[in-house]
């Protein structure tokens, strides 16, 4: 039961990844992709219409993270308080820029809420990638089971780190490349003429560096913390996920450089989703991992709900997301196609 | 600085900010539906007033959405012990409305908003219920979260502290949930309809689309007359002898009724006094509580005499204005859209200038009167965070400090100062363009959530 809600929120969090991540990817390239006010304006009907309900998956994985393992939400949102507060703030500007920008006509009040746009979207980006740098490095978790980290400390993973250090730094760095491939491919999926051939060379020329920082984070989560590598020596087979982590590179190279932008797109989808796998996988069973001793790590048995709770929780979880999914199949394919000058726009 | 407090003053402030759009657009999102479906028996005034009040309802819907994530995340943030001990029960509702509730309405909005061109007549009907629809159901799983803290029931008790849930359909139908969740839409539904009719009095009186402000009103003043009557009763009687009954002293500090007494009577104004536990300047009805509560003049009500003082609401001033606020407004919104409703019906309101004013001035107490019930809910439930078995000093987080708390806290003040500006900014630009930019001329156009249509 505990394996089973595990790897529901971990699935639910790498929706909000790969959901959440093109609308942010194109909220950190749009001010060097988008050149005047009408591609600017593009890039936001790209996203319009889905933008709010791709965040939805970070409400509704965080709900149902607190309802499985009510410890590791009371834990970790307590001991991240200051980075989730700044992510809140964060996704409120995030929110205003898009939504407000075009609310008035004058080019001041469009430049401002690009710019919150763009800059909150960066930092989102870091902070998420920091986030799950930290989750890997582990906290230093009290017998309790809670902790406190500041923002920063000295810099280093130990012994006593702040959310940002060295390592959580790179794994800013990574999410703020992936997500603006994943974003460059998204808008070029979207859209057509010199917009879509910027987007599609960005992602060309991110592609390399996304190569390079992949795998210095890879080196560096295995150098911090080798316990990470031991489901992976266990079980083998697991050593396929690095391996589709690989071919989904190949694949944003291929196929971007072939003009089908949507298998990029797609192989972008399943390289973010299987780095997010890998690192469930070199955590399970543990869901926070102590800084300091192993015996304080918060696992699945000592965080899971009561168990009445979650198979009733099995049942309407399962409902309820195959309706979401039909939702979001339903709009994704009534939004389909290149956003135009037109699209949208009311006509009576 | 006991940190208590400050984590109950972030939580209280951030929430209290927020609820003030999901107010509006659980009430307009229903209101909306009315219009299409006037709309759809061929009235194109209705569907250009739809096409409006979507407007407005986005630009709601979006305030509501960035000010709502911070509630979900503050359970964790601010109130961790409070989480990691309930947690296996109200993180049910709380993980139901993300996957029931926040999927359904945000896909059916980015329909509503964009599809009407791409969607049929009664497709476009269906996107605007279930936008309704999904804003309901969210609804209802926090007031089922508030009512098991208010009323907590379906639970067992673990040695380590821990809750637990027994009953998955007890929890659901929470019979506070019931109660509470008739009352509370009610008051949503006042709401959207007191600012429907205010913007409908100002297109009158401003003599500006004045046949879409006769729209609005006949509308607006239709439902709020309905849904201020259904909120005294039998919503609210119906709460207040449920409270009566489970939570008796929170009732005598509503009354601030310092001593049990036969034929307890009602207080319309005055100012309590915890030190002499008597009631200042008291302007009072004998025998109307007792009435009100046991259907009898004559009947005992419990006083704060009965209960020892740490179990008395801890602050009993609050309690009984934000209680006599709402109760007062209440009143008053039958009151005036009992008057321009008779009015309407006679076909004199759009000529009565002198009604119209009471209803445009009106739009802010249902947002007064929404607030002073929630308040009068969250403080009457102190000193507890869940109901006699938790104390709101056990369930925060303690390793965020003071100071950590009030820096964020001041963040939030800053930012929703921001916010409201611009607000203020956006719905008064959209009001003061009406509802005839639809039909005529396409004015900038623009695909986010708050500018669709246009």
């Amino acid at each position: 039961m505990g394996t089973i809600w595990f790897w529901i929120v971990a699935a639910m969090l790498a929706a909000y990844v790969v959901l959440d991540g093109f609308d942010i990817g194109a909220g950190v390239i749009h001010l060097f992709l988008a050149k005047t006010n009408e591609e600017r304006q593009l890039i936001i009907r790209a996203i319009g219409p889905v933008w709010d309900g791709n965040e939805v998956w970070l409400l509704a994985g965080g709900g149902t993270l607190y309802f499985a393992f009510p410890l590791l939400y009371a834990s970790a949102f307590s001991g991240f308080y200051l980075p989730l507060m700044i992510v809140l703030w964060l996704l409120i500007w995030r929110a205003l820029g898009i939504e407000l920008r075009m609310h008035v006509g004058t080019r001041v009040w469009r430049d401002f809420f690009d710019g919150c746009f763009a800059l909150a979207s960066v930092l989102l980006a870091v902070f998420y990638g920091a986030a799950l740098g930290n989750v890997l490095r582990g906290v230093p978790l009290g017998p309790d089971g809670f902790f406190f980290l500041p923002l920063w400390t000295n810099w280093r993973v130990a012994p006593n780190p702040g959310i940002l250090d060295w390592y959580t730094v790179i794994g800013g760095v990574v999410a703020l490349v992936a997500l603006a491939v994943h974003g460059a491919l998204y808008i070029a999926v979207k859209t057509e003429g010199p917009l879509h051939d910027r987007a599609v060379r960005t992602a060309r020329w991110l592609w390399p560096v996304l190569i390079l920082v992949t795998a210095v984070s890879l080196l560096a989560t295995i150098a911090i913390r080798p316990s990470t590598l031991r489901n992976y020596t266990n079980y083998p087979v697991a050593f396929l996920i690095p391996v589709i982590v690989v071919v989904s590179l190949l694949g944003i190279f291929v196929f971007s450089r072939s003009g089908r932008e949507r298998l990029a797109f797609l192989s972008s989808c399943s390289y973010l989703t299987f780095m997010l796998v890998g690192a469930a996988v070199a955590l399970y069973p543990v869901l926070l991992p102590s800084a300091t001793d192993p015996a304080r790590d918060i696992t699945i048995e000592r965080a899971l709900s009561g168990s009445y709770a979650l198979s009733v929780g099995l049942i309407w979880w399962g409902c309820g997301i195959a309706i979401a999914i039909g939702y979001f199949v339903f709009i994704y394919r009534m939004f389909a196609g290149k956003v135009n000058r037109t699209s949208g726009v009311y006509e009576h | 600085m006991d940190p208590s407090v400050i984590h109950r003053i972030h939580f209280a402030f951030t929430v209290t900010y927020h609820y003030l759009f999901p107010q509006l657009t659980m009430g307009l999102a229903l209101l909306i539906v009315v219009l299409k479906s006037l709309g759809i028996r061929g009235s194109e005034i209705y569907n250009d007033a739809a096409r409006f009040w979507a407007r407005i309802f986005g630009i709601n819907f979006v305030m509501g959405v960035v000010t709502g994530i911070p509630m979900e995340f503050q359970f964790g943030t601010n109130w961790s012990e409070f989480s990691r001990l309930t947690g296996g029960i109200i993180g049910q509702p709380l993980a139901m409305e993300g996957v029931f509730s926040f999927f359904l309405e945000s896909a059916f909005l980015g329909l509503f908003l964009f599809g009407e061109k791409r969607l049929s007549k009664w497709g476009h009907w269906w996107a605007a219920f279930l936008v309704f629809l999904g804003s309901w159901i969210s609804g209802f799983f926090i007031i089922v979260t508030d009512a098991w803290m208010q009323h907590p029931v379906a639970y067992r008790l673990l040695p380590d502290g821990r809750f637990q849930l027994t009953s998955f359909s007890g929890l659901l139908l929470n019979p506070w949930a019931l109660l509470q969740y008739a009352h509370n839409m009610s008051g949503a539904v006042i709401t959207a309809a007191f600012v429907m009719a205010a913007t409908g009095a100002f297109y009158v009186l401003e003599n500006k689309f004045p046949e879409y402000g006769r729209a609005f009103l006949r509308v607006g003043v239709n439902v709020g007359l309905i849904f201020s009557i259904l909120q005294i009763f039998p919503t609210g009687d119906l709460q207040g002898r449920y409270m009566a009954h489970v939570q008796p002293v929170t009732v005598a500090g509503m009354e601030a009724l310092f001593k049990t007494e036969k034929g307890a009577p009602i207080v319309l104004l005055g100012q309590p006094n915890p030190q002499t536990r008597q009631i200042d300047n008291p302007i009072i009805f004998n025998g109307v509580l007792s009435y009100l509560i046991y259907g009898t003049t004559a009947a005992e009500v419990k006083g704060l005499n009965e209960f020892p003082q740490d179990l008395w609401p801890d602050n009993i001033p609050l309690l009984f204005y934000a209680y006599h606020i709402m109760a007062g407004l209440g009143t008053w919104f039958v009151l005036v859209m009992a008057v321009a409703a008779i009015l309407l019906w006679r076909k004199k309101l759009f000529q009565s200038r002198w009604a119209l004013w009471p209803l445009l001035l009106s739009f802010p107490l249902p947002y007064i009167a929404n607030t002073a019930g929630w308040m009068t809910a969250e403080v009457g439930r102190q000193p507890w965070l869940v109901y006699g078995l938790l104390r709101t000093s056990a369930g925060y987080s303690k390793y965020v400090t003071v100071a950590n708390g009030l820096f964020t806290l001041l963040g939030f003040m800053g930012l929703y100062t921001v916010l409201s500006v611009l607000f203020i900014v956006l719905v008064y630009r959209e009001i003061e363009r009406g509802p005839q930019i639809a039909s005529g001329k396409p004015v900038q156009s623009g695909t986010a959530l708050t500018v669709a249509q246009e």
